[in-house]
């Protein structure tokens, strides 16, 4: 690896605004590549950086206490941390972050790994009632736990998507009766299509979820203290509640950055394929650099296109590209490449995907069986192999992200292990992307780096 | 002590569990649960699962001590 030098890496200040999986990555890679200087790191939750994933499984279940999920950190990082405050604004020309406590810390290089959270209940009043609850980080996930070990008389889902499906999945282990209502036509649909989402949906529903799909909750009702009772669906139907878990995806924490002149905006902060930011013109800043759920970036392998991915390997691993960048001259620096790849543990399947499943048009099973729920999808998009899913499969993942690196030809020609007999090409069957449904995960942004609709940029009729 | 397994590199190969029983447990085939922040005294076994893996999945904390 090589090692920064010069100004920058001995004595220079690298801020990190966002102190989660992210900002952690960056931090220890930034030690690693050399940089000797001063490093902090700013987040607005009161806690060490902890790992989200176990968060709606083992420490749901209550096998793991969510206070004991910090990451592990590497050794001699000498960083100072400002926990519990988040930043509010940025002043590019001063190259200086405010804190909330209205402290300001200046910077040689920044970088924006804000995340996500989650996006709350439409209406305030009953978002506000006790047993609404949404889960993002450590506190959300304490809260729903003294809900569920408190005998629920039902718990409900509202979302499909893999969060809301991962806690249904912790609510069945525990024993609790659970509903999970979802717009879409299966669970799933918006990440993988309601073709493979069809599979998810039956292995919920022999779990003993009562999954309702193409419904919606219309509104939560609470008693006289306050708790959530029961809700309305849009198919006239009521529900006796007593929890009702809102996972209707994320929203990206951008507000900071509002007035600063960067490319940001509610669909994440746009940065180029070295993960530098984009100013609102589509200028590349120098000193600027995003990395994680927060991001949007071109990727070369799937035409350029803004993705936004909100994967535990992205963070990682745009993490580790933007520190490389933020201490290294132009000519060494690396574009951030990676395929999105991401996993999900639900009724006791391992359900994982490489690639982007929601570009492609058709499906088709390479591997097993769907009956069997041991299977590979495979998803084309006009003639090309984009993405591949698997469930208990995951050992053939490698393979077909090589397939997908290489822009191998779908429908696939070659021969497997466990070959159906006579495979059928499949619509994908994604919901219409009006349709309000539970997050992808992976969110095609387009390909503009500014950001037209929210930012300041001048329309063609001379409005602002 | 602090772990974190990654869990797109984990293939259910289950030598953790034989390792670290008490740390590592596999739910179904692939569905790898553990327990991120384990007693101290686990240690020995932490640092032998996550050698035997081949994957090379687990990272962990450093000991206080530096080990």
């Amino acid at each position: 690896m090589s090692q920064a030098d010069g100004a920058l890496a001995a004595d220079g200040r690298v801020l990190i605004v966002g102190a989660s999986l992210a900002g952690l990555r960056a931090a220890e890679s930034l030690r690693k590549e050399g940089f000797r200087g001063r490093l902090t790191l700013v987040g607005d939750e009161p806690h060490e950086p902890y790992d989200r994933p176990p968060l709606s499984k083992q420490v749901l279940t209550g096998r793991v206490a969510s206070g004991s999920t910090a990451l592990p950190q590497a050794g001699g990082l000498d960083a100072e941390w400002r926990l519990g405050v988040p930043a509010v604004g940025l002043d590019r020309a001063a190259k200086r972050v405010v804190l909330a406590d209205g402290d300001e810390l200046d910077f040689d290089r920044l970088l924006i790994a804000t995340g996500t959270r989650a996006r709350p209940w439409p209406n305030p009043a009953e978002a506000a009632l006790d047993g609404v609850i949404t889960l993002r980080g450590r506190d959300d996930t304490e809260l729903l736990r003294r809900e569920l070990t408190a005998a629920p008389r039902r718990v409900l889902v509202i979302g499909a998507g893999f969060t809301g499906s991962e806690i249904a999945s912790a609510c069945r282990e525990l024993g609790l009766p659970v509903t999970v209502t979802e717009r879409a036509a299966t669970p799933l649909a918006g990440a993988l299509g309601a073709t493979i989402g069809a599979v998810a949906a039956r292995i919920q529903r022999e779990h003993g979820v009562d999954l309702r799909c193409g419904v919606g909750v219309t509104a939560l009702e609470g008693d006289d203290e306050g708790h959530v009772r029961r809700a309305r669906l849009d198919d006239g139907s009521t529900l006796d509640v007593d929890v009702a878990v809102v996972a209707l995806g994320a929203q990206r924490n951008t507000e900071w950055l509002r007035g600063s002149g960067l490319g940001a905006g509610p669909r994440g902060v746009a940065c180029d394929a070295g993960c530098r930011v984009f100013d609102m013109y589509g200028i590349v800043t120098d000193h600027i650099f995003a990395a994680g759920d927060v991001a949007r970036s071109p990727h070369p392998l799937f035409g350029y296109e803004f993705l936004a991915l909100e994967h535990w390997s992205n963070a990682v691993e745009q993490a580790d590209v933007a520190a490389h960048n933020m201490v290294h001259a132009e000519a060494e620096r690396r574009p951030y490449l990676h395929v999105p790849t991401f996993w999900s543990f639900q009724f006791g399947v391992g359900i994982k995907s490489v690639g982007v499943p929601s570009l492609a048009e058709e499906v088709v099973i390479t591997q097993g069986s769907t009956d069997e729920r041991r299977f590979v999808a495979l998803y084309g998009q006009r003639g090309r192999t984009v993405a591949a899913v698997t469930f208990d499969q995951g050992k053939w993942l490698e393979f077909y992200l090589d397939q997908i690196e290489r822009a191998a030809p779908f429908p696939p020609q070659f021969r497997t292990v466990g070959q159906p007999p006579s495979p059928r090409v499949l619509p994908t069957e994604f919901p219409d992307p009006a349709l309000p449904t539970e997050a992808p995960m992976i969110v095609r942004t387009g390909h503009s780096p500014t950001e037209r609709a929210w930012t300041l940029v001048p329309a063609r009729g001379g409005r602002r | 002590m602090r772990i974190v397994v990654d869990l797109n590199r984990c293939q259910g190969y289950a030598q953790c569990v034989y390792q670290a029983p008490n740390v590592f447990e596999l739910h179904g085939e692939e569905v790898l649960m553990y327990d991120c922040g384990p007693a101290e005294a686990q240690r020995p076994e932490v640092v032998r699962a996550a050698a035997a893996c081949p994957v090379q999945a687990i990272r962990f904390d450093a000991a206080d001590d530096g080990t």
